[in-house]
């Protein structure tokens, strides 16, 4: 069974369509980019996906469960790290602390927390608060708070459109890495078409607003990808031609 | 559809209360349901000691209020702008704006009587702090990016201050003033409804509430009361909204930098 | 500040006040030696039971319910649109009567008794914090709601770990106003409708014509404003201490 599956989807404001009619899968252990430009629509579409935001058309599925509302195994990261933190606690107890709800004991929470720091690399910083932290850092805070989480699906809105090139290509290797060691699937919007090819299995290409899929390539580069040799390769350079040519038309 | 849901609110709690009154729930004599009150409110007007204590509070608010902005300013751009008198004064500062202006009262009135000078040197007195503070502080919050920027087009001492230094702080400012309007009144009144024999709102309700036991007139100078602070503070917000709509207009209740 | 600048500013201004006094004679400014003198007499006799301490309970009891009711009042107003609306036009009413002007009213009601002067107290002094409560709550940042949200917190973890903290430095802010709109009421209070207290004390020493007495009333109450502002801040200061970068 598919992980997550959108059919016939569409959002309006007020009347107004900000996503007209996307359909799409998403299979298990999949890590799929959807790439449009600014303002098409992405947002929206995983506001309705996380069950932030009722559709106003079409359904979307969690393997096979219709979402009502927001379903309990799925986690977001979100592009203002510095404001889906909560600044009163320190980094621990950002990871902890939607845990609690779970029904979890304080030895599987303590050892969760952990875990899921040393594979963003933030065990040292445990103690810290957020204000201490660089922008780089406190996303790799609520990247680590979904991990924890250990979510079926990690949806992931623009998350390194806020920090300095630098840090993004260590935040994707990260979460490349990270995707790796706990097998999750991963649907992530971005508006960057280089990030798009390297981060994904598969990317989505969405039109100008109202979003739809206008095309749906597969990514075949090798595993590990590496910043520098990846990106330079024919294929890489094929596809996000490709992409931008569609997102172009 | 939140206009029909404030009004709700408002007529529902009127209905409560009289509700209350005629139902023999609390006393009428102690709280008189809202019709008698808004009849009493009417009358009010016809009321030569009210008029007159009314005349003098708001006047005698008016003129605390001015000065107060004038001093609070002045001393705030003072303090704000040199170091070491703001070191010196600061401590002093800290233990005379906490004293609340009522515990004055007694030594005003020995020293001025209960003429009205009195309660606007006391209403000076409380309302002089939120102003003066928040013009000192607003001073320190000036981007100074803003002020080097200015600097580099070499723009002269005197329009640095006019064109940029005062329309940055004009927001703070206003909204220590929007403060002190409400604290100014509390100070007054409560001035008058101590000081035996003045004239005023406060010695009003303090003569029909304990000797005559009227609180129909008690509550309905309150509600005059309350709607002359409504009216003041709608004004100052519509003031600050605008003119100096850059600013953020502080919260509802503006008590941010007080 | 350093504190012995602080500690030597205020002693240069004592200096200063003693000379000017003293210079002055003028008996409506006694010089603070004699202030001094009178407080050393009144502050530490038969008073600071029968009077400070009823005082500080009134202040802290009116001020505590205000905080209670209006914490918890404003962080369901903030969060509930509908609910604000219905209240809108009543509290905007309420919130600007002068409180003094109630204590007749509150007289009738309960007589001349500490229950009076702690409603007049939490009557006034629950309007800040009530409103800057409304204004915290509704301050969440929308993003932070919806991690909430897909995190599936409970309602109390939402409540207590979310919005609370969030709207912590504004509830402060409220309860530093209200703290000295508390002490104001006390003062009136206690000096028409009761029979102890610093209000009343000052009231009597009024009516003795007891210059220094008054005078010493006065300072006294200057300095609880001050030591009990202090305390806020430092408890504010804990309490909020993620808040500064």
């Amino acid at each position: 069974m598919s992980m997550l599956e959108v059919a016939g989807l569409g959002h309006a404001y007020g009347g107004v369509d900000a996503v007209s009619d996307v359909s799409f899968v998403v299979e298990p252990g999949e890590l799929v980019c959807i790439v449009g430009p600014s303002g098409c629509g992405k947002s929206t579409l995983l506001r309705c996906i996380a069950g932030l935001l009722p559709p106003t058309r079409g359904t979307v599925s969690l393997h096979g469960d219709r979402v009502v509302g927001v379903p309990s195994d799925l986690a977001v990261v979100f592009q203002d790290y510095s404001r889906s933190l909560l600044p009163w606690r320190t980094v621990a107890g950002n990871v902890e602390f939607p845990l609690r709800d779970r029904g979890l004991s304080t030895v599987e929470r303590r050892s969760r927390v952990e875990e899921a720091l040393s594979w963003v690399g933030l065990s040292e910083a445990a103690g810290k608060h957020p204000f201490e932290l660089s922008g780089g850092m406190q996303q790799r805070v609520s990247i680590a708070r979904a991990l924890a989480y250990r979510p079926a699906l990690m949806l992931m809105d623009e998350p390194f459109a806020s920090v300095d090139a630098q840090t993004r290509a260590d935040l994707e290797d990260l979460v490349l890495t990270v995707r790796a060691s706990a097998g999750m699937t991963v649907l992530l919007v971005t508006h960057d078409i280089d990030e798009s090819v390297y981060l994904a299995d598969r990317v989505l290409v969405l039109s100008q607003s109202p979003a739809t899929v206008v095309e749906t390539l597969k990514v075949d580069l090798s595993s590990p990808r590496d910043q520098i040799t990846t990106r330079g390769t024919d294929t890489f350079v094929r596809l996000r031609t490709e992409i931008a040519r569609q997102i172009r038309r | 559809m939140p206009f029909v849901r404030k009004l709700a609110g408002l007529v529902g709690f009127l209905l409560l209360w009289e509700a209350a009154g005629r139902l023999g729930l609390v006393d009428a004599r102690v709280l008189p349901p809202p019709s008698e009150v808004l009849v009493r409110f009417g009358l009010l007007f016809t009321d030569r000691g009210f008029v007159a204590g009314a005349v003098s509070t708001v006047l005698s608010w008016a003129i605390a209020l001015l000065c107060a902005t004038v001093l609070g300013v002045g001393v705030g751009l003072l303090l704000g702008s040199v170091p070491a008198l703001r070191l010196i004064t600061m401590p002093v500062i800290e233990f005379l704006r906490p004293l609340p202006s009522v515990a004055l009262i007694p030594l005003a009135i020995a020293l001025l009587g209960t003429q009205a000078q009195t309660k606007i040197v006391l209403g000076v007195f409380a309302a002089t702090w939120p102003i003066l503070l928040n013009t000192s502080y607003a001073l320190g919050e000036v981007d100074p990016r803003l002020l080097e920027t200015v600097r580099c087009f070499r723009v002269s001492r005197w329009r640095r201050l006019v064109g940029v230094t005062l329309p940055s702080i004009g927001p703070f400012v206003l909204t220590g003033v929007r403060i002190s309007a409400s604290i100014a009144l509390i100070a007054i009144v409560g001035t008058e409804f101590l000081a035996g024999g003045s004239i005023g709102l406060g010695q009003y309700a303090f003569v029909q509430g304990t000797s005559g036991g009227r609180m129909d007139v008690v509550l309905a100078a309150t509600v005059f009361a309350g709607l002359f602070g409504c009216l003041v503070n709608a004004g100052f917000l519509a003031v600050q909204r605008r003119w100096v709509s850059w600013g953020s207009v502080a919260s509802s209740s503006g008590e941010v930098a007080a | 500040m350093r504190w012995w600048v602080r500690v030597a500013v205020l002693l240069g201004a004592l200096v200063v006040w003693q000379l000017v006094s003293v210079l002055a004679a003028n008996p409506y400014f006694p010089p603070p030696l004699r202030i001094l003198e009178a407080a050393a007499r009144l502050w530490p006799s038969a008073h600071f039971t029968a009077d400070v301490l009823p005082s500080l309970a009134r202040v802290f009891g009116g001020w505590a319910a205000a905080s209670v009711v209006g914490v918890a009042f404003g962080v369901a107003l903030g969060r509930s649109r509908a609910l604000a609306d219905y209240f809108e036009f009543v509290f905007t009413f309420l919130r600007t009567l002068p409180p003094p002007l109630l204590v007749p009213v509150f007289m009738l009601v309960f007589g001349i008794s500490t229950e009076m002067e702690v409603v007049t107290i939490a009557f006034g002094t629950v309007w800040p914090v009530l409103l800057n409560a409304v204004d915290g709550a509704r301050s969440v940042d929308p993003v932070l709601a919806d991690t909430a949200r897909v995190f599936r917190l409970s309602r109390a973890r939402w409540i207590f770990g979310v919005v609370l903290p969030a709207a912590g430095p504004k509830i402060f802010a409220g309860l530093r106003v209200s703290l000295s709109i508390a002490l104001i009421l006390m003062v009136i209070s206690e000096v028409v409708g009761a029979t102890s207290g610093i209000g009343y004390q000052l009231g009597t020493a009024q009516g003795a014509s007891d210059l220094p007495g008054m005078w010493a009333w006065i300072a006294l109450i200057s300095l609880l404003g001050y030591l009990l502002n202090r305390g806020l801040l430092a408890v504010e200061h804990r309490a909020l201490a993620w808040s500064r970068p």
